[in-house]
C-alpha cells in the first residue's frame, strides 16, 4: 500500500545536480502548507537559492515563516550542535562556541557521520517533537545523501558507547518508518538523471532503512504531434510545402519548422530516457511536472510547480 | 604606468594549443564531463603529441565513446580506429583515464607510509576507509593529487581536467591547501600526544570533556590512533599539498567554466569566475552548454510563428492538398506555439549569456544536442562547436 505523500513527516528530497532539486523541495512545501499543512523547508546545502524561490531574504538556522503556514529554515552543523548541547546536556556555551565550533568541524570532518548526524539528527527531532505537520528537506544531491540518511546506523557501528550513540534509535525509527518519512529523488528525462535515480533507489533499498515516497520526472516536454499528426508536419516540411507556405507569410517559415522539429526530436529522446526511468523503478511512483518555458526560476515557476504536483497527487 | 593585459587567446584551440593544463570546471549537470571529453578529442584530432583527459563519473556511454570499459587509475589509450570511425585521420593520441578516489589514497599512503608495518595498518583501518569513500572534500583533493602526479611524469602534452561533483565548484581550488592545514591543526596535535598527558591537556578545555560525553572516549580514542598512523605521513602530505598548490597557479594552466544559461548554473560560474581572479588564477574560457539555437530569437521567424499560431485556419489551404485539413491546422497551430514557446527560453539565455560572457576572452557556445553522444564522431562535433 502506498501512503499519501503529504501524509508523511518527513521528505528529503534529492537528485542529482541541476535537475531542480530545489524547486521540487520549495513547490512540495508550498503545495502543503496550501493544504493547510503546518509545514517545515529546510535548505541543507546552503547555497541560497531556497530563499529564491520565495523571493524572500537569506533563510537562516532559526526557521521564519515566510508565507502563511510555510517555515523556512536552512541548516547549519555549527548551530545544530549547539542546539544539541543546549537540549541534551543543558551544557550553558553562550560566548564560548567559536573556538569550539573551529574545532568541532575538524573531528566532524574526521569523523564520518558526526556532521551528519548533526543534519538528520535536527529533522528528526522537528519531526519527533511535533513542531510542524511535514518537514520537506532540500536535502544533499544523490551523491550524498545515502550518507545523511546511513549517518545513525554508521555512528552506531563506529561509536561503541556516549551519548550519541544512545540517541540514534529514535532516529532510526523516524528514518524507517515508511508513514512518516520518504524520500522523493527528482529526475530529468536525460541519461545521467536516469541512471543516477535507478541507482540511488537500488542503494536507499540496501544501504537505509528509509523508504523511497516518490520520483518526480521534471521538465518534461509537451507532446508536439500525435503519430498521425507527424506525418503530416513531415509532409508540411517537405521543400514545396514549406516554400509555399513561407511565400503566403511573407517571413522565412524555416527557422519556425526546424524549431518545431528540434522539439520533436528532443521529445522523443527524453522519451526514450523516461521509458528508462519507468523499466528501472517499476514500483515506484513517478510525478511528472512540465517544462516550464514562462519562468523556470522564482515566485511564478514555484507556484506553477507546485500546481502541477497537486494535480499528479490527486488534490 | 598601468600594467597592460597580455593579449589573450581568441579561440579555444589557441588555449589549449599554449596551455598544459586544461581543468573544466561547473556546476552539475552542465555538461562538464562531455565538453572536457570533447575538447580533448578536438586536440587529439588537431595538434600532434599525447593528449589525457581525466574524468571524474562520465556517462556509460561517454565512457563506451571513448572505449573505456572499466573504472581505475590506468591511463588507456582510445583506439585511433574509433576517430577513423568517424572519418578523421588524428595527429596526436588521445589517451583516457578515469578516477577511482578509493584506489588513489591507497596508492598515496603507499607511497607516503614509512614503513610496510604503518602502511598496513592505515589501509586496515576501518576510518580510513570511512574517510576516503565517504568525506566529499577528499574526492576534490586527490583528483588535483592525481593531476600533479601525472603532470609532473612528463608522459602528456596536454592534460585536460573534469573536476568532480561538488557542492561548491571552488571545493577543489582549496582541497589541498585545507588539507595541509588539516595535517597541521592543533587538534590532530592534541589527538595524536600520548594517552596519558591528553587526559591532563582535557581537564583545561571543556570542549573535549564534551566531546568525550557525545562521542564516547573510545570512539575519540580510535580517532587518536588512526590519525597518529596519518601522521607519519605529515611532511610527505603537506609537501605535496604545496606542489598542488603551485601548480594549480602555474602560467601553464588554465580553467574553463562551463555552465548551462540557466539562472543557477550561471549564478554558479559567476561565483567561479570571481573565486578563480581572487586568487589569481587563469581564467582560460567560458563554455555555454546546452543553448537554443539562435533562430529562435529571429524577429521575422518570429513573426511568422506568430502569425501560425493565431491563424493557422489561413494557411491551412497552402500546404493541405492531399492531407486531413483539421490535422494540417493543428499542426501549423503547433509549430507556431512551441516555436514562441523555445523563443521565451532563448530570450532568457540571451541575457544570461550578455551577463557572464563579459568575464572571459574566450567565449565559446555549443547548441543544444538532441541526441546523446555515444561516439568519437559525437565528441568531434561537439568540439567543433567549442573550437568555433
Amino acid at each position: 500500500m502506498t501512503v499519501d505523500l503529504l501524509d508523511r513527516r518527513l521528505l528529503f528530497v534529492t537528485g542529482k545536480g541541476g535537475v531542480g532539486k530545489t524547486t521540487i523541495a520549495a513547490a512540495l512545501g508550498q503545495l502543503a502548507a496550501s493544504q493547510g499543512r503546518r509545514t517545515l523547508l529546510c535548505e541543507v546545502d546552503a547555497k541560497g537559492n531556497l530563499a529564491d524561490m520565495f523571493e524572500t531574504g537569506p533563510t537562516e538556522f532559526r526557521e521564519r515563516e515566510i508565507c502563511p503556514g510555510l517555515f523556512a529554515m536552512s541548516m547549519s552543523t555549527e548551530e545544530s550542535l549547539k542546539e544539541y548541547l543546549r537540549l541534551q546536556l543543558k551544557v550553558p556555551l553562550a560566548g564560548r562556541i567559536g573556538p569550539l565550533a573551529r574545532t568541532f568541524d575538524f573531528v566532524a570532518n574526521a569523523a564520518p557521520g558526526v556532521k551528519e548526524i548533526l543534519i538528520v539528527g535536527k529533522l528528526c527531532w522537528e519531526v519527533r517533537e511535533r513542531h510542524y505537520d511535514l518537514v520537506v528537506v532540500d536535502a544533499a544531491a544523490s551523491g550524498h545523501i545515502v550518507g545523511q540518511l546511513a549517518a545513525p546506523q554508521a555512528i552506531r557501528d563506529l561509536v561503541k558507547v556516549g551519548r550519541v550513540r544512545d540517541q540514534t534509535q529514535w532516529m532510526l525509527d523516524i528514518l524507517g518508518d515508511r508513514a512518516q518519512t520518504g524520500v522523493v529523488v527528482v529526475a530529468t528525462p536525460e541519461e545521467m538523471p536516469v541512471t543516477e535515480s535507478i541507482e540511488l533507489a537500488e542503494r536507499l533499498r540496501t544501504e537505509t532503512v528509509t523508504d523511497l515516497g516518490a520520483v518526480v520526472v521534471n521538465r518534461v516536454l509537451p507532446e508536439l504531434f500525435t503519430r498521425g499528426e507527424e506525418e503530416v508536419f513531415r509532409a508540411v516540411r517537405a521543400p514545396e510545402r514549406a516554400e509555399a507556405l513561407a511565400k503566403a507569410l511573407g517571413e522565412p517559415a524555416e527557422p519556425v519548422l526546424d524549431g518545431a522539429e528540434l522539439a520533436v526530436r528532443l521529445r522523443r529522446t527524453r522519451a526514450e530516457h523516461l521509458a528508462g526511468l519507468r523499466t528501472g523503478l517499476a514500483d515506484t511512483d513517478l510525478l511528472y511536472v512540465p517544462e516550464l518555458f514562462q519562468r523556470s526560476h522564482g515566485v511564478r515557476a514555484t507556484r506553477q510547480i507546485a500546481e502541477a504536483l497537486g494535480a499528479e497527487l490527486g488534490y | 604606468m598601468a600594467r597592460r593585459r597580455p593579449p589573450s587567446a581568441a579561440s579555444l584551440d589557441q588555449l589549449l594549443a599554449a596551455k598544459e593544463i586544461v581543468i573544466f570546471c561547473g556546476s552539475g549537470g552542465v555538461g562538464k564531463t562531455t565538453s572536457a571529453a570533447a575538447a580533448a578529442a578536438t586536440a587529439a584530432a588537431h595538434f600532434g603529441g599525447k593528449i589525457l583527459v581525466i574524468t571524474v563519473d562520465p556517462a556509460r556511454r561517454l565512457a563506451n565513446a571513448l572505449g573505456l570499459e572499466t573504472f581505475g587509475n590506468v591511463e588507456t589509450q582510445v583506439p585511433p580506429e574509433l576517430f577513423r570511425e568517424a572519418g578523421i585521420e588524428p595527429r596526436g593520441e588521445l589517451w583516457a583515464a578515469m578516477l577511482d578516489t578509493k584506489q588513489s589514497w591507497d596508492e598515496l599512503v603507499r607511497s607516503h607510509a614509512p614503513d610496510p608495518a604503518t602502511r598496513d595498518a592505515i589501509l586496515a583501518n576501518p576510518l580510513y576507509d570511512n574517510i576516503t569513500r565517504r568525506f566529499v572534500q577528499s574526492h576534490d583533493y586527490i583528483a588535483m593529487e592525481r593531476l600533479y602526479d601525472i603532470h609532473r611524469s612528463g608522459r602528456y602534452d596536454l592534460i585536460i581536467v573534469d573536476t568532480p561533483p561538488t557542492r561548491n565548484a571552488i571545493d577543489f581550488l582549496e582541497a589541498s591547501e585545507r588539507m595541509a592545514d588539516f595535517f597541521s591543526s592543533r587538534l590532530l596535535r592534541w589527538l595524536t600526544v600520548p594517552a596519558r598527558s591528553r587526559i591532563v591537556t582535557m581537564a583545561s578545555k571543556p570542549f573535549y570533556t564534551v566531546a568525550d560525553r557525545i562521542l564516547g572516549s573510545q570512539f575519540l580514542q580510535d580517532i587518536a590512533e588512526f590519525f597518529l598512523l596519518f601522521q607519519t605521513m605529515y611532511d610527505g602530505f603537506v609537501e605535496r599539498a604545496r606542489a598542488v598548490t603551485r601548480t594549480l597557479s602555474d602560467k601553464r594552466t588554465t580553467f574553463v567554466v562551463v555552465s548551462t544559461l540557466e539562472t543557477s548554473p550561471v549564478r554558479e560560474a559567476e561565483y567561479f569566475v570571481d573565486a578563480l581572479q581572487e586568487r589569481r588564477l587563469h581564467l582560460g574560457a567560458v563554455v555555454f552548454n546546452k543553448v537554443l539555437p539562435e533562430f529562435f530569437t529571429d524577429s521575422g521567424a518570429t513573426n511568422a510563428a506568430t502569425r501560425l499560431c493565431r491563424e493557422a485556419e489561413a494557411f491551412t489551404p497552402i500546404v493541405a492538398d492531399g492531407l486531413d485539413p483539421d490535422d494540417v491546422t493543428r499542426v501549423l497551430h503547433e509549430v507556431g506555439e512551441s516555436f514562441l514557446n523555445f523563443q521565451v527560453v532563448a530570450k532568457r539565455e540571451a541575457e544570461q549569456r550578455a551577463e557572464l560572457a563579459v568575464s572571459a576572452d574566450v567565449v565559446a557556445t555549443v547548441p543544444y544536442a538532441d541526441h546523446d553522444i555515444t561516439d568519437v564522431a559525437g565528441l568531434l562535433e561537439l568540439g567543433r562547436a567549442l573550437w568555433r
